[in-house]
């Protein structure tokens, strides 16, 4: 599931076949999972540099205060996708990923800017890997 | 790529439904059916928009619990032969090159995950040792705020 979903009228049949186990009992494994975390959802994962978006690390300085209002402030914009605390010497502790078309991206970073608060900003400039499979699992 | 496409995965964002038939759900609640919702997502695969169609883990309930973004100071002229080099790390899930800002001169990150800060680190010294990179940062993920598939 971690490498495709099937795109058929009945996935959780087809899973089922895989493993032996019957529909019903492949959706209450897999809602299990999802209950507690194991999967966060069942869904497309797109590339957004298929369309032309702009991708962007940044990092913002908060202090320790303010990180839930920053924090919430920043998770408000749906192009954001990841935000993590990641203290380090820089002082820069707040790191999120932002995902979109380039004017839109600068509206939002301009937004985050008027924060007040020290804020870099990290165009990606070339992906060399992007994955997703652990094989310990 | 068209407008119906859009509402379609917009429609998925935050995953397809548990259930019998998902596809058919979705397909209602658009005004589509179930065939249409499955040829547009595998139309969507097959040009490049999507890169699968799959289940997002949860790390954090999978024990991998220490996640670290090591940031490397990469000689410009190095950059993409060090990005390869990052990137051929079994253990790097990520691997990017990235402009700078002014004071902050990292230009390569790169992800890992295991189950402890100090495999992490080991990583990131046995990478640097390897690459020949003596400026990098290792730094921890101490909380997550937020973390989402990317949107359209």
């Amino acid at each position: 599931m971690q490498e495709g979903f099937p795109l058929v009228p009945r996935p959780f049949q087809e899973i089922g076949e895989k493993l032996g186990i019957s529909e019903e009992e492949a959706i209450a494994r897999i809602s299990w999972m999802q209950e507690v975390g194991s999967i966060r959802q069942i869904g497309p994962i797109i590339d957004t540099r298929q369309l032309g978006y702009k991708g962007i690390l940044a990092a913002i300085a908060v202090p320790s205060d303010r990180l839930d209002a920053v924090g919430a402030r920043i998770n408000s914009f749906r192009e954001v996708s990841h935000n993590y605390l990641r203290p380090g010497p820089s002082g820069y502790n707040m790191w999120f990923t932002l995902s979109a078309p380039e004017e839109r991206a600068a509206v939002i970073l301009e937004e985050i800017s008027s924060l007040g608060l020290p804020l870099i900003v990290l165009s990606t400039r070339h992906l060399f890997k992007i994955g997703v499979k652990f094989d310990f699992l | 790529m068209d407008d119906l496409d859009r509402r379609l995965l917009k429609a998925c964002e935050n995953g397809i439904p548990l259930q019998p038939r998902p596809y058919k759900l979705v397909g209602e609640e658009l005004g589509i059916s179930e065939d249409e919702v499955i040829a547009r997502l595998r139309a969507l695969i097959d040009s490049g928009v999507l890169r699968r169609f799959s289940a997002s883990i949860g790390h954090l309930a999978l024990g991998i619990v220490a996640n670290a973004m090591i940031a490397w100071r990469a000689p410009e002229d190095g950059l993409d032969r060090l990005g390869r080099a990052l990137a051929r790390f079994p253990s790097v899930t990520h691997c990017y090159s990235r402009e700078t800002a002014n004071g902050w001169p990292y230009n390569l990150y790169t992800m890992v995950h295991s189950r402890s800060k100090e495999d992490c680190l080991q990583m990131a010294e046995e990478m640097a040792r390897r690459v020949g990179i003596d400026d990098y940062q290792v730094l921890f993920s101490e909380r997550e705020f937020k973390k989402t598939n990317a949107r359209i």
